[in-house]
């Protein structure tokens, strides 16, 4: 790893207009009100790709980790400052590249809401927070933008807030991902009580200094917040309800770009705190592979298009985790998985907006088939995101999954052969999907006329497909983003080579056929009913999202209402009892008091007489004592 | 040598406190409560002249002008009273009580 330098002026010291363009760009849409509902679409669309710009001049200089910094937060504590070295500026091209093309989609997808313009207020915003998240030089700052992606993410969810069930699911992302952020920030006092800085640069450099137990509490605590972030188990649970959004908010933040923040942070920390071999790096390839089984089997059961979409992403989220837990060997493919992910995930999620915008918002895939000759544009990008996901070979998803599944299987037999398992239900569940959707006989209502999508939403979805198809190979081969991300993230002691037929791959491509074939016999040539059969135990176990919330409910909810019930009964009768007890023995005891009161002065004298005479004698005696 | 006038305090002292206990007439009480003062009065000068200076005789002094002051307020209130009751008992202005 290259020492991180000091930098200013020049197009590296302007990097921090990236974040500024999006964040100037809300706080005119949000503060604007409806006097900016004409063109604030286009201002919105606007601020990303000036962002992009900026990123591919900061990506054509030369290469290197500079640090820029910006203002003194907390003197001798936090500076707020930005890290632009291979690894961020790969993140910031992703975000603003794939984001643009997003926010252009919105144009159309949102066309005939009223509230377009708050929406790309809020999608501003996000991409503002997280730009400022990877672009981050310490921890602390890392922690704001970490923040501010979730409160997009809050108001994204909840955009169409008017339906309870989008408002209840705001909640939850939130919710959850607060018990992350807890997690993250025990992880952040740890850390400035360790080291006594946020800053990457010292923290990094003195990490070999700290005593294992520490390094591993971070690891353990960095990782809860990153599992609450990255929809990543035990904490997924937030994920499916998110597709309450709107799909352009799904395809931006809840696939391409914040869920792979857990990512980031893993693979950013990943020298210091998740070594290969520690105990943390072993928790985080565990996590990731029980969350790229239980995705996988999650999208194997739901008929809801972006829930199945949703099941997907977990599932390769935790691809991308199970690799980031791998050390060296496994950042580039972890970072190259998490690209092209972005890419054909995005255009997935894009499209199946596209195929919801046609079918009057049904997102019931049981309603839709046969829609491949009405929407030809999109059930081509679409049939190459499928391509691409389940490893199709040559496309990107072929190179990277692969990457990942081989590094798995060099370091622990039976994680991959886990992933190996994960990429054959990939190919049967994405089958499914498309199968369900456009192939088939028309099962739509009658009121229903499916239509291509217009031209503001189909031509981001060609780019995707573009990307999707190359993506993977330019990065992979000749490990050009390996080689790219080095200086920043550390290189393995041998550069791994690609074969293109290894025993591992050929079983994968096996699986992967497989499973499409049980998804063509059963989702393709046969007939699809438009009412969900009841389905085995193991249906309903996927359909119920393996019983997350339910054990959710059981364990956390449940105890949690019990507590607090019983603190308010503690309240209402211990403390409560208490005071109302006490001031009602003073009334009481006052209420009887007050008789001697008489109102005859010539008691009241007596009363001094004998005081004044029980003084003088109590005096006279205590005298003689 | 003094004794005699202390002793003779003491008893204008008694006489004062049994008759503001036991009279309801509150012209009587009042004259009482001078005879209390007055006892007073009599034991400051008795221990001036006891010790030779004549702090005790400033005291009493002041007692005889607070007496006054509160004569006139006392015997106006009392006079009030009586005008609108028709009636000097003490036991009968009982009003303000619990």
């Amino acid at each position: 790893m290259e020492p991180i330098v000091e930098h200013s002026g020049g197009v590296i010291g302007a990097s921090w207009l990236m974040i500024a363009f999006p964040l100037a760009s809300a706080a005119i849409l949000l503060l604007g009100g409806r006097r900016t509902n004409a063109w604030g679409h286009l201002l919105g669309v606007f601020a990303p790709v000036a962002s992009f710009v900026v990123a591919v001049m900061c990506f054509l200089q030369p290469s290197g980790r500079y640090d820029v910094g910006l203002y003194d937060f907390i003197p001798g504590v936090a500076k707020v400052g930005l890290l632009i070295d291979p690894l961020s500026i790969t993140f910031a091209l992703l975000i603003t590249g794939v984001g643009s093309l997003i926010h252009i989609y919105s144009i159309g997808y949102m066309a005939h809401d009223p509230e377009r313009r708050r929406f790309f207020a809020y999608l501003n915003l996000f991409v503002a927070a997280m730009l400022l998240l990877v672009l981050a030089d310490n921890y602390l700052v890392l922690f704001l933008g970490w923040e501010g992606v979730g409160l997009a993410s809050y108001l994204l969810i909840g955009f169409w807030q008017f339906k309870p069930t989008a408002a209840t699911a705001a909640k939850k992302a939130f919710v959850v991902n607060r018990v992350g952020d807890f997690g993250f920030l025990v992880g952040l006092f740890t850390i400035f009580a360790t080291f006594g800085t946020f800053a990457f640069g010292p923290v990094f450099d003195n990490a070999a200094k700290a005593s294992n137990g520490t390094l591993t509490a971070i690891g353990i605590m960095l990782l809860i917040g990153a599992c609450g972030k990255s929809a990543q188990l035990p904490l997924q649970s937030w994920l499916l309800d998110a597709m309450e959004g709107p799909t352009p908010v799904s395809a931006l933040i809840h696939a391409a770009t914040m869920v792979t923040a857990g990512v980031y942070l893993v693979v950013r920390s990943g020298a210091a705190f998740f070594p290969e071999g520690a105990t943390a790096s072993l928790i985080v390839t565990i996590v990731g592979v029980a969350t790229l089984l239980a995705g996988a089997i999650i999208g194997t059961a739901k008929d809801d298009i972006k829930k199945a979409l949703a099941g997907s992403t977990m599932s390769q989220i935790g691809y991308m985790m199970l690799a980031a837990g791998l050390g060296p060997a496994g950042y580039a493919f972890a970072i190259a998985h998490l690209l092209t992910h972005g890419f054909f995930k995005a255009d997935l999620f894009l499209g199946a907006g596209s195929v919801m915008h046609a079918m009057k918002d049904e997102v019931n895939m049981r309603r839709y088939g046969a829609l491949r000759a009405l929407m030809p544009v999109t059930f081509i990008t679409f049939f190459i995101g499928y391509l691409a996901i389940i490893g199709f070979p040559l496309l990107s998803g072929y190179f990277t999954k692969d990457g990942i599944i081989e590094t798995a299987m060099d370091s622990n037999a039976i994680l991959g052969w886990l992933a190996v398992i994960g990429a054959g239900i990939t190919g049967f569940y994405m089958s499914r999907v498309v199968f369900m959707t456009f192939f088939g006989s028309k099962r739509w209502a009658d009121d229903v006329h499916p239509h291509e999508s217009p031209s503001v939403m189909t031509w981001p979805l060609i780019i995707l497909s573009i990307g999707s198809i190359f993506l993977g190979g330019y990065l992979i081969l000749s490990n050009r983003l390996m080689v790219y991300l080095g200086p920043a993230v550390g290189l393995p002691e041998a550069l791994p080579q690609f074969h293109p037929f290894s025993p591992t791959g050929l079983a994968t491509l096996a699986l992967v056929a497989l499973g499409a074939a049980i998804a063509w016999v059963r989702y393709g040539s046969a007939e699809v009913p438009q009412v969900a059969p009841r389905g085995s135990f193991l249906t309903t176990f996927a359909r119920r999202d393996l019983y997350g919330d339910a054990l959710n409910e059981a364990l956390l909810m449940r105890p949690g209402q019990w507590l607090t019930r019983l603190a308010v009964w503690f309240d209402n009768k211990g403390v409560d009892g208490v005071v109302n007890g006490l001031a009602a023995g003073i009334g009481g005891s006052s209420g009887r008091l007050r008789r001697i009161q008489t109102g005859f002065v010539r008691s009241y004298a007596l009363s001094i007489f004998v005081g004044a005479a029980v003084l003088v004698g109590a005096w006279y005696v205590v005298g003689n004592l | 040598m003094t004794t005699h006038y202390l002793v003779l305090s003491a008893l204008l002292f008694a006489i004062g406190g049994v008759g503001v206990l036991v009279r309801r007439n509150a012209i009587v009480v009042f004259m009482c409560v001078e005879l209390m003062l007055n006892a007073c009065n009599l034991a400051f000068v008795t221990f001036a002249r006891q010790h030779g200076n004549l702090d005790g005789q400033v005291i009493a002094f002041f007692v005889m002008i607070v007496a006054a002051a509160e004569v006139v307020v006392g015997l106006a209130i009392i006079v009030t009273i009586f005008r609108t009751r028709r009636s000097a008992s003490v036991d009968d202005a009982n009003l303000l009580k619990y």
